[in-house]
């Protein structure tokens, strides 16, 4: 039985799983950050705050955080049993063709992680208390980081790393999860294609129009 | 044509290898990669050195003994070709090829070129058969097939086991090849009551012997000489959920 | 010296094989696992033998010398595989494939093995598809068929042009199934470098690993060579490179006697020769004659391409000779016939030694889809070889050396001359006469591996079971084994300058020209000295570098070389011998007015056996050949 739920395959489905449910999540983030857009506050905040506090979000949440870890963890996992898996490498470098952005995925997704985590500092932390900050006013907390220009460039860079992970990843889940077939495979493509441009972007315009504006 | 060859030497498994540099003469557009190497060991041997071992047999594509990773690319830069149909008029007078084994955990060089791909032969004796004696069988047609299952069937079974969607991948990967039996199995109504052992079967021996995970990248797909389909993976991860 | 027995069952033809096995000694099912068996080789004969002997419970070692059992040569073919299932109610029958081998091998094959092969065919068809053999299809889900030639039905069933690979393939599983279940034990990457004969009965084997080069015994209580044919010898062949005689060779100078040894067939359709570095020549399958028309240019030496040669200056030689079977005449038939009109100089393409193989009327009728789904992959072969897109102009194709309708002799029970020693497949003499109609040859080593070599060795083993496991540590293996190192070193201390390829390529080039298509008395007197002068020079001057102990593979390419040496002797002699065409032996002074085969059947209707001798020339035994059956008729495709 072991065997089975930890074969190379099962680890693959539960990355795959945990990595849709991700991608079901960015939306949603991307939906309240838009609000960033408005000059009042006060939608912003009060989504914040609905997010922090709703007792069924909370469950999310712990979700989310679980989801995020099995997602690192079984990645990180994954990729050391594949190092492994040739301990001697090529001379010349691998030319076979393959899908774009498909062998950089721990590196575009150990990117996003760094960004994880320094966003988790400038915001989750507050929350909890550990940083100083206004848990309650979110709104000015961004609006001050996106004014300074390094961070807005690293948000830029690792959205665009994020874009290149998640093109790859949607059309990588439905394979893995065994839903592709010569039929689907080119509407997955298509699909992942503007997932994968439409998400980051959205994200991207926010420092961008605060900038300009 | 006149080339530089770059190959890898190693006298047997334990051994420590090196690249070895021959300048070959006499190279005709026509010959095949397999041709100009004969064509080197002939010259070898005459020098009084020692010739440069590499496996190959049929000559047609279709035994799966050859197999070297040319330049970067597992059979050579030509899509869909196995090294011994690779033809030299793909490469230009001058070149420098740089010629290595498979690499792969699972792939332990033997001598030079040749490398232990017995590891593909023990997924196959974990579940990579029908369980059918002779004498068993029923009249043929007695179990009509679709012919469209069945033709999917035949264009995954073209698989050679020749290892170089092992060689691709970035992970060592030999869920193309895993991949492809299943599918064979998987369509044809004569597979289907074992389907469950078979595909767990097979995975767990695949994993046994050490070969890395699927990142779907495709690198397989792209370099397997018989072209065989990066779905069929898919269709393999669709028949291990079933058997969970 | 030894005597021949085919010990054909009596009674009726249809009743042989039922009266055989109804006869036939069985082996205890807790006895069996105390009988080892070794078989040699894993094609679509040693394969099935290894994997149905291993069902019946006995235990088996099987051999080859490739890395993996899948690679055996039977892997390559391509057209089809027959039976007489009469799915399309063409009029086929057991007993009209029967006739059509009979006919087809020229009336030089036993009555008996024939119309067993024939019975035993429609069960390898359902063998194969129950293990998982994804052969075509109708769009209703029933499997279809194609017509192959010098037969009027269409009884052959095909995976594409693959159909060797994927019954090998489905073979490979069964052996696959049996190493899992511990019946059968697999040495991969072994050659087979003796046979050890024990009180008159084959017990073992002597192999090189080829990986470590140790010499290793393997016992055994009966011994089954599955070695395939010998080809190469021609060095350019539609075998694969490492296809090899010695196992057979050994075999007969151990005592088994060889039967037909000049039986060659000449494959009509292969890539013609393009320059001399080419080590082999890929077959077409003859499956392409079905859609194919095979012509030449009217005018001699006409060099335009083929496609500005208008319809009325194209010579259809085979449709004009043989209206009857037109462009599916058996293979000996159009190989001559493509020969003759090279000879005569209307040849095409850069050396004149090729014909045109059409598909233009073809695709025309059928649309390039239908021809792709049959044939896409030799197509695609064909031009990755040459260059050329065969929908857009013919293909060129020239007879190649291919498969070996001689081979050891056997008896029904496909025993050897030896006790205990089996040979199947295409290693063994017995069912295809002078030639070898198109998928017959999977046929015959299937139905010989699944559903005939079972039944008759568990007769030779039945008394076996009081004969405990076999000792490696005799003098027999002793002096086996010394042999075999003795031989080795004797390669080794040559060092002379030329390489085991230099000396295959005279040999082939010495046996395509006088012991090839055509054959006649001077030039094959001529080849036997050539052969032995050659022979000497190996001794001399033969350069293996490397030892004994680590892989080798020019090592191993000179011992097969030595053995090939030797067994064209064997060839020549046995061609002189025949003064009668008959099939695939075309001897030059027995023809009739119009130049086909003419045989002579009141002295040359029997099996030519020759027995090993030492130094000495071999002696022939004859098997005559009783047709009680059919009627002996000279073979007519007009």
């Amino acid at each position: 039985m072991n065997k089975i739920l930890f074969s190379a395959v099962s680890k693959k489905f539960v990355m795959a799983l945990a990595g849709l449910f991700l991608l079901l999540f960015l939306p949603v983030h991307l939906g309240i950050n838009l609000m960033l857009l408005k000059s009042d506050p006060e939608p912003f905040n009060s989504a914040a705050h609905f997010m922090a506090t709703f007792p069924l979000i909370k469950v999310v949440e712990v979700l989310l955080f679980l989801t995020i870890l099995i997602h690192i963890t079984y990645g990180i996992f994954l990729q050391i049993q594949n190092w492994l898996s040739r301990p001697v490498g090529y001379k010349v470098r691998n030319k076979s063709e393959t899908g774009a952005f498909s062998r950089f995925m721990i590196w575009t997704g150990g990117s996003v992680l760094i960004f994880l985590v320094i966003h988790f500092f400038n915001f989750y932390f507050i929350k909890l208390g550990l940083v100083e900050g206004d848990p309650e006013n979110f709104y000015s907390v961004a609006w001050q980081l996106f004014s300074i220009p390094g961070y807005a460039i690293l948000y830029w860079i690792c959205f665009l790393l994020l874009g290149f992970h998640l093109y790859h990843a949607l059309q990588s889940a439905f394979q893995t999860l065994g839903l592709s077939n010569e039929f689907w495979k080119p509407v997955i493509r298509a699909i992942s294609l503007i997932y994968a441009i439409a998400v980051p972007v959205g994200f991207a315009i926010i420092p961008l129009v605060i900038w300009l504006f | 044509m006149k080339l530089k060859l770059k190959i890898w030497k190693q006298k047997n498994a334990a051994a420590k290898g090196r690249f070895e540099t021959y300048d070959l003469d006499g190279v005709a557009p026509e010959m095949s990669f397999v041709e100009m190497l004969a064509l080197l060991n002939q010259t070898l041997i005459q020098q009084g050195r020692e010739p440069v071992a590499f496996d190959h047999d049929c000559h047609e594509g279709i035994c799966g003994s050859c197999g070297m990773y040319i330049n970067g690319y597992p059979h050579g830069p030509v899509k869909g070709l196995t090294t011994c149909l690779l033809s030299m008029r793909h490469f230009k007078d001058g070149e420098t090829i740089v010629i290595e084994p498979w690499r792969a955990k699972p792939f332990p060089v033997v001598k030079d070129l040749i490398v232990d791909r017995s590891a593909l032969d023990k997924i196959q004796v974990a579940g990579g058969f029908i369980s059918v004696s002779a004498g068993a069988a029923p009249e043929a047609n007695a179990l009509p097939v679709r012919k469209h299952n069945s033709d999917l069937a035949f264009d995954s079974a073209v698989c050679i086991g020749c290892g170089a969607c092992v060689a691709a991948c970035k992970n060592a990967s030999a869920m193309l090849f895993v991949s492809a039996k299943i599918s064979q199995y998987a369509l044809l109504p004569q597979g289907r009551p074992e389907a469950k052992e078979r595909v767990r079967a097979m995975i767990a021996e695949m994993d046994k012997q050490g070969f890395g995970s699927c990142s779907n990248t495709g690198a397989c797909e792209s370099q397997c000489p018989k072209q065989i389909k990066l779905f069929n993976i898919a269709r393999l991860n669709r028949e291990y959920y079933k058997a969970l | 010296m030894i005597t021949l027995n085919s010990k054909i069952p009596d009674g009726p033809l249809e009743e042989k094989w039922t009266k055989y096995k109804k006869e036939a000694k069985l082996v205890n099912p807790a006895n069996k696992k105390k009988l080892d068996i070794i078989v040699v080789g894993t094609g679509i004969s040693g394969a099935p033998a290894a994997s149905s002997l291993g069902e019946l419970g006995y235990n088996v070692k099987v051999f080859c010398y490739q890395d993996t059992p899948r690679r055996a040569h039977s892997v390559a073919a391509q057209g089809g595989i027959n039976a007489a299932k009469n799915y399309k109610n063409d009029g086929d029958s057991v007993y009209r494939l029967f006739y059509d081998v009979i006919k087809g091998g020229d009336f030089r094959a036993r009555e008996a093995n024939v119309y067993r092969i024939a019975e035993v065919s429609n069960q390898i068809i359902d063998h194969f598809t129950a293990i998982g053999v994804p052969f075509a299809r109708e769009y209703g889900g029933t499997l279809t068929t194609r017509s192959f030639g010098g037969v009027q039905v269409s009884r052959t069933f095909y995976s594409s042009g693959q159909t060797g690979q994927q019954v090998l393939l489905g073979a490979y599983s069964s052996l696959n199934r049996q190493i899992k279940a511990g019946t059968v034990t697999m040495f991969p990457r072994r050659e087979m470098l003796d046979l050890v004969v024990i009180d008159g009965k084959a017990r073992g084997i002597i192999v090189r690993n080829l990986i470590t080069g140790e010499i290793e015994r393997h016992s055994a209580h009966a011994v089954v060579l599955a070695t395939g044919g010998y080809g190469t010898i021609y060095y350019l062949s539609t075998l694969a490179v490492n296809s090899n005689a010695s196992a057979a060779w050994k075999a007969y100078k151990r005592g088994a006697a060889f039967a037909n040894p000049s039986f060659v067939q000449i494959h009509p359709s292969s890539v013609p020769q393009m320059n001399e570095f080419q080590s082999k020549l890929t077959l077409m399958s003859e499956s392409l004659r079905n859609d194919g028309r095979v012509w030449v240019p009217k005018v001699r030496g006409d060099k335009r391409p083929a496609n500005e040669i208008p319809e009325e200056e194209r010579d259809y030689y085979l449709e004009r000779r043989y209206p009857a079977f037109g462009n599916l005449v058996p293979r000996d038939v159009a190989s001559r016939a493509a020969k003759e009109r090279c000879d005569a100089g209307y040849g095409v393409g850069p050396t004149g030694l090729a014909v045109n193989l059409d598909f233009r009327d073809a695709i025309k009728k059928q649309g390039k889809k239908a021809i792709e789904e049959k044939y896409g992959n030799l197509f695609e072969m064909y031009k990755d070889i040459t260059g050329i897109d065969s929908y857009e102009e013919p293909m060129r194709i020239y007879p190649a050396g291919h498969y070996t309708m001689g081979g050891l002799w056997v008896d029904y029970e496909l025993m050897t001359t030896i006790t205990g020693l089996f040979a199947i497949g295409e290693a063994n003499f017995s069912d295809h006469g002078a030639n070898r109609l198109g998928a017959s040859s999977l046929m015959q080593g299937a139905g010989d591996g699944y559903f005939i070599l079972p039944y008759t060795i568990s007769n030779y083993l039945a008394p076996e079971i009081k004969v405990p496991r076999i000792k490696t540590d005799t003098p027999e293996f002793q002096e086996a084994e010394e042999r075999a190192v003795e031989r080795i070193n004797r390669l080794l201390s040559v060092k002379g300058k030329q390489t085991a390829t230099d000396f295959h390529k005279k040999l082939g080039k010495i046996m395509w020209d006088h012991c090839g298509m055509t054959r006649n008395e001077a030039g094959l007197t001529q080849a036997l000295n050539l052969i032995r002068e050659l022979r000497e020079e190996f001794w001399k001057d033969l350069a293996v570098p490397g030892s004994a102990d680590e892989l080798n593979q020019e090592l191993e390419k000179a011992g097969r070389v030595a053995d090939f040496l030797e067994l064209a002797e064997l060839m020549v002699i046995d061609a002189l011998n025949r003064r009668e065409s008959c099939g695939a032996h075309f001897r030059e002074e027995s023809q009739t007015a119009d130049h086909e085969a003419q045989r002579n059947d009141d002295e040359f209707a029997y099996v030519a056996v020759w027995e090993y001798n030492n130094d000495q020339p071999p002696v022939l035994h004859r098997e005559e050949l009783k047709f009680e059956f059919v009627e002996l008729k000279q073979r007519s495709y007009k």
